[in-house]
């Protein structure tokens, strides 16, 4: 079966119970100093676009969530992996 | 028989050539300035991870040394009791290989911290700080953008005991203000269950001399007079 190139978005979020200094700066010293009052919450986080061979797009984003998971790529401790889209190229 | 210490070198490593000094000249040990692809459990008896920016901290702080075929070697002295010392990015590599519980994340701050501080010890019972007395108050350096301890289990580690050392003000006491990067629980190193490894984000190495302390302090020099003493009792 001939692969297919695909382009896989992922995020790297550190979890709710993790302080987020960065995303509490932007909100606090910037976005509401500056009037957005209504902005409730805001996370910052890591983000990486993967192109990769592979069958399917399920394919796809089982090898990537594979290869996170085995090498760490997010730190479970402390980050989730979130998705964020897959398409073929 | 003559003890033999490893200090692992990762591209970007710093104070890498300061911990070797103290081991061979304030202390007096036979130490190994050792490339991360060349190192070889069998020929020492304890190791160091040294302070830095492993392969630039890309990623994450200590990520990718934590795949370095070194931490391969050193999971072996881990298991047969060897003692591993991380500093500061040592710390890091070693939560990333998960050595160690936990992780270190950026500052509160924001900002990189660099000054001397105070740092309380909270179990003196450790190949690490035997030579050192439970309350004691050290003086020592930090410099890390990446230094505030998180765990999901605090208290599992505060029960079996694994929390080492805290910030704390010059009485000893755990203050907000003498947590300089947002730890919980002022927490500045830990060790693992069976104690043989432990990380902090103070530089001992930086602090083992007279000359280098603005209080004419050497209390970095106790961490590697308990490494040498605990190596001593295991041969």
């Amino acid at each position: 079966m001939d692969q297919s190139e695909f382009e896989i978005e992922i995020s790297l979020e550190n979890k709710p119970a993790a302080r987020d200094p960065v995303a509490e700066t932007i909100k606090r010293d910037l976005l509401a100093k500056k009037g957005y009052h209504q902005v409730s919450n805001v996370r910052s986080g890591q983000y990486l676009r993967i192109v990769l061979k592979a069958n399917s797009e399920e394919d796809a984003e089982g090898i990537v969530t594979d290869m996170c998971n085995a090498l760490r790529i997010f730190n479970p401790v402390t980050q989730n992996l979130n998705v964020l889209n897959v398409k073929k190229l | 028989m003559t003890i033999k210490i490893a200090v692992v070198q990762f591209p970007g490593a710093n104070c890498d050539l300061d911990a070797i000094h103290v081991l061979r000249n304030v202390i007096g040990v036979e130490t190994s300035l050792v490339w991360h692809n060349h190192f070889k459990e069998a020929e020492f008896d304890g190791v160091i991870l040294p302070g830095g920016f492993a392969f630039g901290d890309y990623l994450r702080a200590g990520i990718i040394a934590a795949h370095s075929p070194a931490l391969d070697e050193a999971r072996i002295m881990l298991k047969d009791g060897r003692p591993i010392l991380g500093i500061c990015n040592g710390f890091q590599i070693l939560t990333e290989a998960e050595f160690l519980p936990g992780a270190l994340l950026q500052n509160d701050s924001l900002k990189f911290v660099c000054k001397w501080i105070n740092i309380r010890v909270e179990n003196n019972k450790t190949p690490f700080t035997n030579k050192m007395k439970n309350g004691d108050v050290l003086a020592i350096p930090i410099a890390h953008g990446e230094g505030r301890y998180f765990a999901n289990n605090l208290k599992e580690l505060e029960e079996n005991e694994q929390i080492v050392f805290k910030y704390s003000n010059e009485d000893g006491k755990h203050t907000q203000n003498a947590n300089p990067n947002g730890s919980m629980e002022n927490i500045a190193g830990i060790c693992n269950l069976e104690r043989n490894c432990m990380g902090l984000m103070p530089h001992p190495e930086r602090a083992s001399e007279a000359i280098l302390s603005p209080k004419s302090t050497t209390h970095g020099k106790l961490f590697f007079d308990s490494m040498v003493e605990f190596i001593k009792k295991r041969l």
